[in-house]
């Protein structure tokens, strides 16, 4: 086929084959769209209605937005992982070549959306909370800053990240009976921050360690912050280059599909 | 010479123009979304909780914890991002992406957090910056092409390169000034303006015993220690590199059992080469099995 559906010029062969970026951007900019909203709404609200837990108006305004993050990120967990589970591919072990590159540029899209997720909650929303702690003494653990960070942009990155994992197991071969040792540290190792806030709230009730941000309570999250390497500079990004690899010289080089089975599946 | 020899490297993966193109589709997804991205998402999460109070405030800058501190949490992550792209690739890049998407990452939230949610003045809350210290880091890997060396040497001046490359940002905060009879700097005179939750510890830990007394050769020592105990970090942190750069995967054998397997590269292969040929100056056989797993290359 001497077309391609890739930037209107004629390449002489067709992109589209294996590699398709639409949905990843659109994406991309509905949940930089989505924090955004978020972050307004605290600047909005934060200092008019987010000072005192005690008060109704905190009550109306900020336990209501705790309320939408939570029903929304369990509708759009419930979304994404049911839609990825009931389209699962049955015959996964029989994929052709280049429809299997075109998965693994759509789970790397989907990789990227989890370390985006985790941008905004390991990155911004974590130092964000720092500045607010500075200037507000905690009276609850809802505060206007947790409210988003862990109730919204937690359970986003967590679902990313399962949805990534899943992807994996129902569309690309060698995930589908394998279990990835790299893969699950990246995913699982961040996916257990959301438990340490447990622990985070319960030492900050009895000590209230505001004081130092570097504070040993904290370090619960560095050490599972460190299992992301796993992910993009790690074992997942060289499984990811050596299956690539591989499947590019069976496409364009006449190689045998037998080195696409080292990997049983 | 030419500097790179992309040219060379993509003759050697004898792969047609839309293989090529396919190759180029994958760095544009995976370095910028996901490798910075998730470098810099992690390592500031990590040097924020580790280290973040002696970054996050002008009058914590001082001659003992920050010269000493900082650096030795700063070289923990670009050990490891070192020892993949450079055990993996040869890219000799990883300190200096390490220390820029910190960078990137502290700016947006002083910008949109600091500065426009909790109102402290930007200046107040600047960060540090160890760029310098990182190019010298990753300069040092290029040129001894050696992690050990780099450890000795390149670590030594990305601790000790810390002070002299931040003094002419924070200067001006070192100058004294007299407020209702006291002698204070003008960071301490802005600490004590913005009072913060921070402020009890600050006045515990900062610049105390005798410390104003030592004079100027403090900094050094702090320094010094620091690019010790920086030496001992990035070698521990090399080899955390290697843990995380294990690929391999648990398969189960035809009885049950459980093993653990690695993926083959073809193009990496003796039969590879003698199939397709080889670039010059590379003799077939001069390696064995190239698995990315064990990190050989």
């Amino acid at each position: 086929m001497a077309s391609t559906t890739f930037g209107g010029s004629d390449r002489g062969y067709d992109m589209s084959l294996w590699y398709d970026s639409k949905i990843f951007k659109v994406s991309w900019f509905a949940m930089l769209a989505a924090v955004g909203a978020e972050v307004v709404f605290q600047r909005v609200f934060g200092f008019s209605h987010g000072l005192d837990s005690m008060t109704p108006e905190f009550e109306n305004v900020w336990m209501s937005l705790w309320r939408f993050n939570v029903i929304s990120n369990i509708i759009n967990a419930s979304a994404i992982l049911g839609w990825i589970w009931s389209t699962r591919d049955r015959n996964v072990a029989n994929v052709d070549p280049k429809t299997e590159l075109k998965r693994y540029f759509y789970w790397m899209m989907w990789l990227a959306m989890y370390v985006f997720g985790v941008y905004w909650a390991g990155s911004y929303t974590l130092e964000q909370d720092a500045s607010w702690h500075q200037v507000i003494i905690r009276d609850t653990s809802f505060t206007a800053s947790h409210i988003i960070a862990f109730y919204f942009t937690f359970p986003l990155y967590i679902t990313m990240g399962v949805a990534s994992y899943l992807y994996a197991m129902t569309r690309l071969p060698q995930f589908s009976k394998n279990v990835s040792f790299p893969l699950v540290g990246a995913i699982v190792g961040p996916m257990m921050i959301l438990p340490n806030v447990g622990l985070n709230e319960w030492g900050h009730a009895f000590w209230f360690v505001d004081e130092l941000f570097a504070a040993p309570l904290h370090w619960g999250f560095v050490t599972l912050g460190w299992c992301g390497l796993f992910g993009g500079t790690g074992g997942v990004a060289a499984q990811i280059v050596a299956r690539m690899s591989n499947l590019c010289d069976v496409v364009w080089n006449n190689e045998d599909k037998k080195c696409l089975h080292v990997i049983p599946y | 010479m030419a500097l790179f020899r992309t040219k060379e490297i993509i003759a050697a993966s004898k792969l047609p123009p839309e293989g090529v193109k396919l190759s180029r589709m994958i760095d544009a997804i995976y370095f910028l979304p996901i490798a910075y991205f998730g470098v810099f998402a992690t390592f500031h999460m990590h040097f924020d909780l580790l280290a973040g109070d002696w970054d996050f405030w002008i009058d914590w800058k001082d001659r003992q914890f920050w010269v000493t501190v900082t650096p030795i949490v700063e070289v923990m992550y670009p050990g490891a991002i070192m020892y993949y792209f450079w055990t993996f690739y040869r890219q000799p890049f990883g300190a200096t992406l390490s220390i820029t998407g910190l960078l990137v990452g502290k700016w947006i939230t002083i910008i949109l957090a600091w500065y426009w949610w909790a109102n402290f003045p930007m200046n107040f809350v600047m960060p540090a910056s160890m760029v310098s210290s990182a190019l010298i880091l990753d300069c040092t890997l290029l040129l001894t092409r050696s992690w050990m060396l780099t450890a000795i040497f390149g670590v030594w001046a990305f601790a000790m390169m810390f002070n002299p490359s931040n003094y002419p940002i924070f200067a001006y905060s070192k100058q004294p000034l007299v407020a209702d009879g006291a002698l204070l700097s003008l960071a301490d005179y802005m600490g004590f303006t913005y009072v913060r939750t921070g402020t009890p510890e600050y006045i515990r830990i900062i610049e105390v015993g005798s410390l104003r007394t030592f004079g100027g050769h403090t900094v050094w020592i702090s320094a010094f220690f620091s690019a010790f105990i920086s030496m001992l970090m990035f070698t521990i942190w090399w080899q955390v590199g290697h843990f995380v750069g294990q690929s391999f995967f648990w398969a189960t054998g035809k009885r049950g059992v459980k093993y653990r397997t690695n993926d083959v590269m073809i193009v990496g292969t003796d039969e590879y080469a003698q199939r397709h040929g080889t670039p010059n100056g590379i003799a077939p056989g001069a390696s064995g099995r190239a698995t990315l797993a064990e990190g050989k290359s």
